[in-house]
């Protein structure tokens, strides 16, 4: 949307612009297309119409981590108004700011203050406005309940912001109230269109429809990377309404139901060229080493492993596109609506404001869904059929076809003096990436690198990144080395901190799980671990209980202590942090995705186990609010304290060390 | 291919007009718009598909919808009145008991469904009665709480 556009698409009223040049500076959730147009100079723009409804335009998304709830507040906390009178536009390419993507936990500190400085500068439009409707002094106006109010006179935000078309720029250096201030921020207010989500109201990407829409599947290959040799088609176009293209590798049926384009899909006859595999599921630790683009660690480290894990989001990949002339719009799940449009411009070679992208809220995504792989096939499929498409992925193409978290293989040495004083630290991390990879302990001697290695399995982000895989391989081995000094591992990791925040998460944990008066007993264990990522500080204590027949661990207990600064929703804070140790718990415990000869092995939930109801220990969280520090986001650093905790609980129960993720394998 | 032209959902019949193997979930979908049965696996693994047959959960991903001619069907659209919440559904919302809320609409029926046969399921038969169902977000501690609420007040129906 232009300037000049605004109050055309908006209608009259009261507009601000909240220009932002840092918000490019953002941490990028992946590659970006070569398309990208100049983005625009504004972190998010906020209108009051003559309806007083105050809007919020916002390239963030919704999906799950209650942002559109967070931004409500943020909102509230500026502009006394009902909650019902405050929307928030979020994640549609023609209506919303620019913005890279709902990643890296940055909703909370960069676009939350945003949406509070244009709520306030909103707020003081409307002063400016009663003041001289009424030819009052400002200060006898009051501002509260979607109204502002002075002796006899009463204005509600509609009534005085309508038939004005003033707009006010305002730089993202205005200063906010403090924390220790504030109203409607800080409390637990509940999920703002929950009530929608309950009823089964909400529209998902999966659920969405289009008059005249055909069903759409894609023919993939039976191996990654195979190339097709020879398609007959007969048999499926002879079918009636179904369409099919083929276009190079890329084969896809379409027809007006959909269980007509499954059978289409079936009655396709291929050839594939096959692939050799460069590395399985067993083979790719030492494919990591042997590919590293820089020198390996020396050879007597001590060595973990990381399986590939997949992120599962119970709404699979999905898109609906629908062409109008040469504009494309596309409804798809994403967490980067402006990345989907660069890549569908890209694909098409069309300007990018001829393809508009809208994201509903959305069924999860845990850094899963930041690019387009549904939107570009739906958009393509459209494109040929000339009719809008719908693409739903099936479970199994999700577990095939989507990208993965990395494996990684961690190699890590480290020698303390007797009091327990690290005095050298080394850590070589090759393909799980660099998140989390410094150590947060006081460390005289220290070497952290990371190594890119050649991935045979496409991967990218996950909830956390690799803070998962190097807060494991970390913690675990300050657990080794505080045993080999003989020290309780809770003294240890104090006695190598002075960071006062990790000190008080630390013990905040200990405390709660009463770790100093733990009762040992046969087969049972207690582990500890803490960390920092992404403005937040974690601590994490597990109490396992070991089956001796089995040999497998049940988690009874986990308690986490968790700092992101000022909590801007007590409640939802909790919520994410238990859901970071849930979500944590089955990476730490059982997942694992299996491959080889080029394809995934276990593509089916029977086989690819995700935590239920029964895995879950009894959950507590402390929760430190840090009113004096700005707030964090919380949705990723949760989830890095489980594995190690647990890791640590076991070597506690029986002495054994588990050096892998999963630690069931 | 025998086909089926009347099903029973949430308290009204409804004309289809659909091949007796179709899956029930498809069919409520596809042709009825019912969207808040969702689809999460497609094999029985998940239960975001999950409504009431004749009162029972059931994963309509599974079924045909042959299997359910003539009996009654309730999605969770026709849970509790138009405008009105059903005490599961509102027990959800004051536990916060969902995040991307994906997974809620099959939690909420197999929650019903179980507070029929146990109206008041300790946290251990809600776990096992309930671990059917995926929420990957992991709000089930929350779910357990939402179940165990509803419960404290009356929550079957």
């Amino acid at each position: 949307m232009k300037r000049r556009d605004f109050f055309g698409v908006l209608g009259g009223g009261i507009l601000v612009l909240l220009e932002d040049d840092a918000i490019y500076a953002q941490e990028t959730g992946g590659p970006r297309g070569g398309n990208q147009a100049a983005p625009l100079e504004l972190g998010a723009w906020l209108h009051i119409g003559d309806t007083g409804v105050v809007t919020v335009y916002t390239g963030k998304v919704e999906v799950g981590q209650n942002a559109r709830t967070s931004l409500t507040q943020a909102v509230l906390e500026e502009l006394a108004a009902p909650a019902a009178n405050v929307k928030i536009v979020m994640g549609d390419t023609d209506l919303t700011p620019f913005d890279i993507g709902t990643v890296g936990s940055m909703t909370t500190p960069r676009m939350w203050p945003q949406i509070r400085k244009a709520a306030a500068a909103a707020r003081e439009m409307l002063l400016d406005l009663a003041a001289q409707k009424w030819s009052v002094d400002r200060t006898t106006l009051k501002l509260a309940d979607g109204k502002i109010t002075s002796g006899a006179h009463t204005g509600t935000f509609g009534e005085l912001a309508k038939g004005e078309k003033w707009t006010r720029s305002i730089p993202s250096s205005v200063p906010l109230h403090a924390a220790g201030d504030w109203q409607a921020a800080g409390k637990s207010v509940p999920k703002v269109n929950g009530r929608d989500m309950v009823t089964g109201a909400h529209k998902y990407t999966y659920d969405m429809k289009k008059p005249g829409m055909l069903h759409a599947k894609v023919l993939y290959p039976p191996q990654f990377g195979a190339t097709l040799i020879s398609l007959d088609a007969a048999a499926a176009q002879a079918m009636p309404g179904v369409k099919v293209v083929h276009e190079g590798n890329f084969v896809a049926v379409a027809a007006p139901e959909h269980e007509t384009a499954v059978r289409a899909l079936a009655a396709l006859k291929a050839q594939w060229q096959p692939v050799t595999a460069e590395a399985d599921d067993h083979s790719v630790f030492q494919y990591f080493r042997q590919t590293s683009t820089n020198a390996p660690a020396p050879a007597n480290l001590t060595a973990y492993t990381i399986a590939y894990i997949a992120h599962v989001p119970l709404e699979p990949r999905a898109a609906l596109a629908e062409w109008e002339g040469d504009r494309v719009t596309v409804w798809t799940g994403s967490q980067r609506p402006f990345g989907v449009r660069s890549e569908l411009a890209q694909l098409f070679g069309i300007p990018e404001e001829k393809a508009r992208v809208i994201v509903p809220d959305t069924g999860s995504g845990y850094g899963g869904k930041h690019n387009g792989d549904a939107a570009l096939e739906a958009a393509r499929i459209s494109k040929a059929v000339g009719k809008p498409v719908k693409r739903n992925w099936t479970r199994d193409e999700e577990m095939m076809w989507a990208y993965f978290r990395p494996g990684g293989l961690i190699e890590v040495a480290g020698k303390t003096a007797p009091d327990g004083t690290i005095t050298e630290w080394e850590f070589h991390n090759y393909n799980s990436g660099g998140s989390g990879l410094q150590s947060p302990y006081s460390l005289a001697s220290r070497k952290e690198q990371f190594h890119q290695s050649k991935s045979p399995l496409r991967q990218g982000s996950y909830r956390g990144l690799a803070a998962t895989a190097n807060h494991f391989v970390r913690e675990s081995y300050m657990d080794e080395l505080a045993h080999a000094v003989k020290m309780d591992p809770l003294e240890f990791r104090l006695k190598n901190t002075k960071d006062e925040r990790l000190r008080a998460v630390i013990i905040a944990a200990a405390d709660k799980f009463n770790w100093k008066g733990r009762q040992k007993a046969p087969l049972k264990g207690f582990g500890i671990a803490a960390g920092f990522e992404k403005g937040g500080y974690v601590a994490t204590c597990a109490e396992v209980d070991m089956n001796a027949d089995t040999g497998t661990v049940k988690v009874r207990r986990a308690v986490v202590a968790f700092e992101c600064g000022a909590i801007v929703n007590p409640e939802h804070l909790r919520n994410q942090v238990e859901g970071g140790v849930i979500m944590g718990l089955g990476g730490a415990l059982f997942e694992e995705v299996r491959f080889g000869q080029g394809k995934i092995l276990n593509t089916h939930l029977k086989e690819y186990r995700v935590p239920r109801f029964a895995d879950v220990p009894v959950i507590e969280s402390v929760l430190l609010d840090r009113k004096d520090i700005v707030s964090a986001g919380s949705g990723e650093t949760p989830i890095v304290g489980i594995a190690p905790a647990i890791g640590n609980a076991i070597f506690d129960a029986n002495g054994r060390r588990i050096r892998r993720l999963p630690l069931m394998s | 291919m025998a086909r089926v032209t009347e099903l029973s959902v949430n308290g009204g019949r409804r004309r289809i007009d659909a091949d007796s193997d179709r899956t029930l979930l498809s069919v409520l979908r596809d042709d009825l718009d019912l969207t808040g049965t969702k689809f999460g696996c497609g094999e029985g693994q998940c239960a975001a598909c999950t409504v009431l047959v004749d009162g029972v959960a059931t994963k309509s991903c599974l079924i045909k919808v042959g299997a359910v001619a003539g009996k009654k069907i309730v999605t969770i659209e026709g849970l509790a009145p138009a405008n009105a919440l059903h005490p599961v559904q509102q027990a959800f919302l004051d536990a916060d008991a969902l995040q991307c809320g994906y997974c809620t609409p099959g939690m909420i029926l197999g929650a019903v469904s179980l507070l029929r046969r146990s109206p008041n399921p300790s946290e251990a038969e809600i776990a096992s009665g309930m671990n059917g169902h995926i929420c990957r977000c992991g709000t089930y501690p929350r779910v357990v709480h939402a179940i165990r609420m509803a419960a404290a007040k009356g929550g079957k129906a």
